[in-house]
C-alpha cells in the first residue's frame, strides 16, 4: 500500500527538501503511516509526535482532507493512495 | 580572552562577546529564531566549548540542541536527547535546566525538566536518561505545577560528593546524597503561604536555590515569598529577607569565591511582580542575609517589567560580574559585582534565562 504525506514547508528540511512522501506503511492506519515516517525520518517523525506517540497538541493531520482528531486519531483508517496532511495549527503568538 | 553571554528568550537565542575584559559588548544575529530557548549552558570542559540549548520549537515540540562551534552550526539527537522511556505515559514539556557537572565528571550534564524530572547526560549532553529515583519518589505525584508549569527548575551537584540538589516548583527542595538514587525533601522553615499548612515538609514553590562560595552546606533560596538561608545542606531553612524591599522574586545568585555574598531582584508580592516603584534594583548581601544592599547604578526606573528564575547569573571572573536579562527583552551587565550596570542588548524578546562564560 503506497501513501502520499503532505508536508508544511516549516518541516521539509527534515525530508531532505520534499514536501510530499511516498510512503508503504506496514498497515491501514494513521500510527501506521506516521510510524513508517518516523522510521525514514526520525527528526520529523518527532516533531509531530511525542514519545508517547501521541500527535502534538499544536500538530493536525487530515486524511484525504478530514481532521484526524474528529476521526479516530491515530486509528483514523488510511486507504491506499491516501493522502495524508501534516500543518501546524493556529497557534502562537 | 573572550567572554560569551548567551541569552535564551521566548523567541530565540542570542550570543554576545566581549574581547575587553566586559567593558563592551557584541551581540550577535540570532540563533534558533522563533524558537522558545528556557535553557542554555556554556560547557567549557570540552576542547570546543558547548553551548546546550533547551528549546521549544512552537508547535512542534521541545528538545535540547547543541553548538560546538558557537552558533556556528546546531545539531539534535535524532530520537531526541530527552525522552521518557517507554511505559511512563509521560512526554517532555520543556526544558528548564542545563547543568554541566565539574571538571572532574567531564561529560556529565544535568537537566531538569517539565514535567518534574531529573535528567543525567554521559555524554555531554546528546541524550539523557532520566533519574529514577526521583521520577519514582512517591511525593512526585503531589508536586503541583506552577504558573509556568511544574518543573525541576534547579539543578545543583556537589563537585566533592554524590550530592545533588534540586528545587521544584512546586515540591521544593530535595537532595540525594548517592548520586540521585535516594531522595529527601528539606524544606524545613520555607514557608508555603499558598497552602493550609504553611510549613509543609515539601510542596512549596522554591524559585531558586545557590551554594554559597564557603562550601556546599550553605544554600540560599529565593522562595515565592520569603528569601532563606540554610547553613546545614538543606535541613533548616531561616529567613534572610529583612532589609529586602520585597520578599518575592525567581532568581538568587551566589558568588562563586566570595563567602557570603549574593544578589537578589525583589519584586512586588505577589500578584503585581513588577519591581517595588517601578525600579529595577538589584539587592547584594555580603553577610550571608543578614543584610542587604541596593544597587542601582545603570538600571532603570520606570521599568514594569520581571527577571525571571534564570535570567540572571554570575560569571567566574575574580570580581564577579553579573547579567541581568528582563521580560522586556533587555540585558544588564556588570564587571564588578553589581556596583555599576550596563546595557548589553534592548528590544529582544522576553528574556528567559542567561549564562555567562570565559572562553578557554
Amino acid at each position: 500500500m503506497t501513501v502520499q504525506v503532505v508536508l508544511p514547508g516549516a518541516l521539509a528540511s527534515l525530508a531532505g527538501g520534499q514536501r510530499h512522501l511516498d510512503l508503504d506503511p506496514a498497515g491501514g492506519t494513521l500510527a501506521d503511516v506516521l510510524d513508517a515516517l518516523c522510521a525514514a525520518h526520525p527528526l520529523l517523525g518527532r516533531r509531530i509526535r511525542d514519545e508517547t506517540g501521541r500527535v502534538r497538541r499544536f500538530v493536525n493531520v487530515y486524511v484525504d482532507g478530514d481532521d484526524v482528531r474528529y476521526g479516530g486519531g491515530l486509528t483514523a483508517p488510511v486507504r491506499e493512495g491516501a493522502e495524508v496532511q501534516v500543518l501546524p495549527s493556529v497557534a502562537g503568538g | 580572552m573572550t567572554d560569551l553571554l548567551a541569552i535564551g528568550t521566548r523567541k530565540g537565542l542570542w550570543l554576545a562577546r566581549s574581547d575587553d575584559d566586559r567593558r563592551t559588548w557584541t551581540l550577535g544575529e540570532p540563533h534558533l529564531l522563533a524558537q522558545e530557548v528556557a535553557a542554555v549552558s556554556i560547557d567549557t570542559r570540552r576542547p570546543a566549548p558547548r553551548v546546550l540549548a533547551g528549546i521549544q520549537y512552537g508547535h512542534w515540540g521541545p528538545t535540547v540542541m547543541w553548538s560546538d562551534d558557537l552558533g556556528g552550526t546546531w545539531q539534535e539527537t535524532d530520537h531526541g536527547a530527552i525522552r521518557f522511556p517507554e511505559g511512563q505515559d509521560a512526554a517532555l514539556a520543556r526544558v528548564w535546566q542545563l547543568r554541566p557537572d565539574t571538571a572532574d565528571r567531564p561529560d556529565v550534564v544535568w537537566a531538569g525538566c517539565e514535567p518534574h524530572s531529573l535528567w543525567r547526560s554521559t555524554d555531554g549532553g546528546c541524550s539523557f536518561a532520566l533519574v529514577r529515583g526521583l521520577w519514582d519518589h512517591p511525593h512526585r505525584t503531589t508536586w503541583e505545577p506552577g504558573g509556568g508549569g511544574g518543573a525541576v527548575h534547579t539543578v545543583l551537584p556537589d563537585p566533592a560528593t554524590d550530592r545533588v540538589t534540586v528545587a521544584m516548583s512546586t515540591g521544593g527542595v530535595y537532595v540525594s546524597e548517592d548520586g540521585g538514587g535516594e531522595w529527601a525533601p528539606r524544606n524545613r522553615g520555607i514557608t508555603a503561604g499558598f497552602l493550609p499548612d504553611e510549613l509543609p515538609e515539601y510542596g512549596q514553590c522554591v524559585h531558586k536555590v545557590a551554594v554559597d562560595a564557603s562550601g556546599p552546606d550553605r544554600l540560599y533560596a529565593q522562595n515565592h515569598g520569603g528569601v532563606f538561608r540554610s547553613d546545614d545542606a538543606g535541613r533548616s531553612w531561616t529567613s534572610i529577607a529583612e532589609g529586602l524591599p520585597a520578599d518575592f522574586g525567581f532568581p538568587i545568585v551566589s558568588s562563586p569565591h566570595a563567602p557570603g555574598t549574593a544578589w537578589v531582584v525583589p519584586l512586588v508580592a505577589d500578584m503585581q511582580r513588577v519591581p517595588p516603584e517601578g525600579r529595577l534594583r538589584v539587592h547584594r548581601t555580603r553577610d550571608a542575609g543578614e543584610t542587604w544592599t541596593e544597587l542601582a547604578a545603570g538600571l532603570p526606573d520606570g521599568n514594569w517589567s520581571a527577571v525571571l528564575r534564570d535570567a540572571f547569573c554570575a560569571d567566574e571572573h575574580e570580581s564577579t560580574g553579573l547579567y541581568v536579562g528582563t521580560r522586556d527583552g533587555c540585558v544588564y551587565a556588570s564587571a564588578d559585582e553589581g556596583e555599576t550596570f550596563t546595557l548589553v542588548a534592548d528590544h529582544l524578546p522576553d528574556v528567559l534565562t542567561v549564562r555567562a562564560a570565559r572562553l578557554p
